[in-house]
């Protein structure tokens, strides 16, 4: 067929072919988030194909619509909010795209229900390389699968420079309630027994250290992870032997276990040589004059449990992964109520309090 | 943890503590840990609890930032405030309240306030921003001293310019000097400040023994270093004897460290006198820069209000400072003054006397109250077996 036979239709079809083309292929080529990514237009669409869509690839998020539409089962649902601003964005043993999705999936769980749902918010600031979007991307989406857990929608801004620290993340989650007795932390009775998953402190510390220019050499990681097996496990082996559950991040333990002692007007008491924690983490608290109970922790659990059902709740948070190193380290008492304290290595004792304000360290 | 755990065996403390028990008995003592480092590690550990009733600690002046004055605390604000100034500061600084809000405010108003482990870090900051001023808010006692004076020698030998310090640099000898003249105090020994004598050594405070008649026992920070400075102290007024014994050898030398004293000597000087939160104004008490080092000297290249602020009145920073009281005696402990609404200093840093205590002393309160059981977890076979 020559030029000149060329009909209008054919040309129609030819732009047709190309423009959807182009629809299935969305070439990024810039090298960083500008202000137009956020705009709504072109830009923010070929950032949203071209790095969220692949990465998080499910049916409900691929149809692009406004909201995800699913289906839920009889029952009730547990709904829970968070937002993310660590920095560095990468750590050992993690970044802010791993934790976003284990800290909604911990505060779903810690509520006694199974995580079926996130959705994430993205606050970028402009000058942002693509490539460290992307790695946040990739690591969000390897532990949502990891988790058994799908991203369903989501949103993105870009502000100017400045206005935010590379990344701010948000994350919502929704989940199917396991438990259908009363299970929080107002329900500690006196009687319980406190467990705790695994060594405390090595989220805190791994992110401190990698903050701060402190020059420690010190092989601690995050322990962040998804506590919803370990939890379900928990569940299903001590039942409603369980009272509350906590994952305690910020403010570490020792703000945890206050909270509930308020919540459920009861005093706490712990045996500070049952609490577990690793040489690197303590040696680097002692350096820095921190204390561990109020580091933050990403994949611990306290749970308290009735007395009854302590060597269930035990051997089955022993028998997960994330629960190999559970011990008793403490119980509830009825008086002083809203008092947390701690027996010391010499048998003295001493109140625990809150973590007020920031662990700032102590200069000598 | 190596270097660590052997300082804390729990048998040998208790061990220790029996034979304190047996010397004293019918005999009580009080005695007074001059650093706040000593009073952190004694709530830390509980003690208190493990010491016989015969024993009564004192919490003294030691904790540098509780002895800053709030006209200082405005003052180092100002500077914070000022155009183009990184203000660099101790993380213990950020909280202490001045007459207006503290370093944290300042920050939260716009302030470049950032905290810092080392007085070099703040050097650091001035050569990776020459165009800022970079100020350094130096506190403590002869222990964080040197480190400043070395932070001046290096900013004098690079000539780094955009650097300066805001001395607020104290001594320990005057201010237990003042305590010792102090008519309402009464005291039988001190448990002295290790890392202090590490660098000043132990000669300063022959006079505490040859004209108070006082034991001293120089100690360290761990729970053993503390039980054994005691027993220390208890055997000296026992046998009748007051002298200046160094428990902390492991680091304290008798003549201390001339390296130090000397990089001190080199960069600054005594101030004829110098106030104290709660213990008022003392001569000799404090260190301020020498007229070589005008040039990194904040105080001389910004302007401060340098106003006196009268201690609140409420506040019993220096009953508690000079042991006459203990924190939960103070009227205001507790209620209005607590860790989070500091009013007075000694609540603000960990090493205060009213936070440690705060912090972990309130159980032996509520328990003496409650005749509560001491904490004993029996719970199943876990415990053996963890």
């Amino acid at each position: 067929m020559s030029k000149d036979q060329l009909r209008p239709s054919d040309v129609l079809e030819k732009i047709e072919r190309v423009r959807q083309a182009r629809r299935r292929k969305f070439y990024l080529r810039e090298e960083y988030i500008t202000l137009s990514h956020g705009s709504g237009g072109k830009a923010t669409h070929n950032l949203i194909e071209g790095v969220f869509a692949e990465a998080f690839a499910n049916p409900l998020l691929d149809r692009m619509d406004d909201a995800a539409v699913f289906a839920i089962e009889a029952g009730r649902m547990a709904l829970t909010t968070d937002g993310y601003v660590v920095s560095p964005l990468f750590f050992p043993g993690g970044d802010i795209g791993k934790l976003a999705v284990h800290g909604t999936i911990n505060d779903l769980a810690v509520a006694g229900a199974q995580p079926c749902y996130l959705s994430a918010g993205f606050l970028l600031e402009e000058g942002l390389p693509i490539v460290t979007l992307r790695r946040v991307v990739e690591s969000m989406a390897a532990a949502a699968a990891a988790a058994g857990v799908t991203i369903i929608a989501g949103d993105t801004k870009v502000v100017e420079r400045g206005k935010v620290d590379q990344i701010y993340l948000t994350t919502t989650g929704v989940g199917r309630l396991l438990a259908d007795w009363p299970l929080g932390q107002s329900h500690a009775q006196p009687g319980d027994i406190v467990l705790l998953s695994g060594p405390i402190g090595d989220h805190g510390i791994a992110v401190m250290l990698a903050r701060e220019a402190l020059d420690i050499e010190c092989d601690v990681q995050s322990d962040t992870a998804p506590l919803h097996g370990l939890i379900a496990a928990l569940l299903e082996a001590a039942g409603t032997g369980v009272h509350c559950l906590k994952d305690p991040t910020r403010g570490g333990v020792a703000t945890s276990l206050n909270e509930i002692a308020l919540s459920s007007e009861v005093s706490i008491a712990l045996d500070e040589s049952a609490i577990p924690v690793r040489q690197d983490v303590r040696g680097a608290c002692e350096i820095l004059g921190l204390d561990p109970l109020t580091i933050a922790n990403e994949g611990r659990l306290l749970a308290i449990v009735a007395r009854e059902s302590v060597e269930n709740a035990l051997a089955a948070m022993r028998a997960h992964p994330l629960g190999r190193e559970a011990a008793v380290i403490g119980e509830v008492r009825g008086t002083p109520a809203g008092m947390v304290f701690l027996r010391t290595d010499i048998g003295g004792t001493r109140v625990l309090d809150m973590l007020v304000g920031d662990p700032l360290p102590r200069i000598c | 943890m190596r270097f660590v755990d052997e300082y804390r065996d729990p048998q040998m403390a208790q061990t220790l503590a029996v034979e304190i028990a047996r010397l004293t008995e019918g005999r009580p003592l009080k005695l007074m840990e001059v650093c706040g480092g000593h009073t952190h590690t004694i709530y830390k550990h509980g003690i208190e609890d493990l010491l016989p009733r015969t024993i009564d600690l004192v919490h003294g002046p030691g904790c540098p930032v509780c002895v800053l004055p709030m006209g200082r605390v405005d003052d180092a604000i100002a500077i914070a405030r000022s155009e183009g100034v990184i203000f660099t500061t101790f993380g213990d600084m950020m909280r202490v309240p001045g007459s207006r809000g503290s370093l944290l405010d300042a920050k939260a108003q716009g302030a470049d306030v950032r905290f810092i482990y080392s007085p070099l870090d703040a050097l650091k900051i001035a050569r990776q921003n020459p165009d800022r001023e970079v100020v350094f808010f130096a506190i403590g006692f002869e222990t964080t001293a040197p480190s400043t004076a070395v932070t001046l020698l290096r900013a004098q030998a690079e000539g780094i310019k955009n650097f300066s310090v805001f001395c607020n640099h104290v001594t320990i000898i005057p201010a237990i000097k003042a305590i010792l003249d102090s008519p309402d105090l009464r005291l039988d020994g001190f448990i002295g400040p290790g890392h202090v004598s590490m660098v000043i050594g132990m000669r300063p405070y022959t006079f505490i023994a040859r004209d108070h008649r006082k034991p001293v026992v120089i100690a360290g920070f761990e729970l053993l270093d503390i039980i054994q400075a005691v027993l220390m102290i208890v055997r000296q007024v026992i046998e009748g004897r007051a002298e200046v014994e160094n428990q902390y050898s492991r680091v304290v030398r008798p003549e201390g460290n001339r390296k130090a004293l000397e990089a001190m000597a080199r960069t600054m000087e005594l101030r004829p006198f110098f106030e104290w939160r709660g213990l008022g104004f003392i001569t000799h008490s404090a260190l301020k820069l020498r007229p070589e080092f005008a040039a990194w000297d904040a105080e001389l290249r910004f302007s401060v209000p340098g106003i006196r602020v009268a201690d609140p009145k409420a506040c019993q920073c220096g009953e508690v400072l000079k042991g006459v009281i203990k924190p939960w005696e103070c009227k205001v402990f507790g209620t209005a003054c607590t860790p989070e609404t500091p009013i007075g200093t000694c609540m603000v840093s960990p090493e205060g006397a009213c936070a440690a205590y705060y912090n972990y002393g309130r159980y032996s309160m509520a328990a003496e109250r409650a005749n509560l059981p001491a904490i004993g977890l029996q719970t199943p076979a876990d415990r053996t077996a963890s």
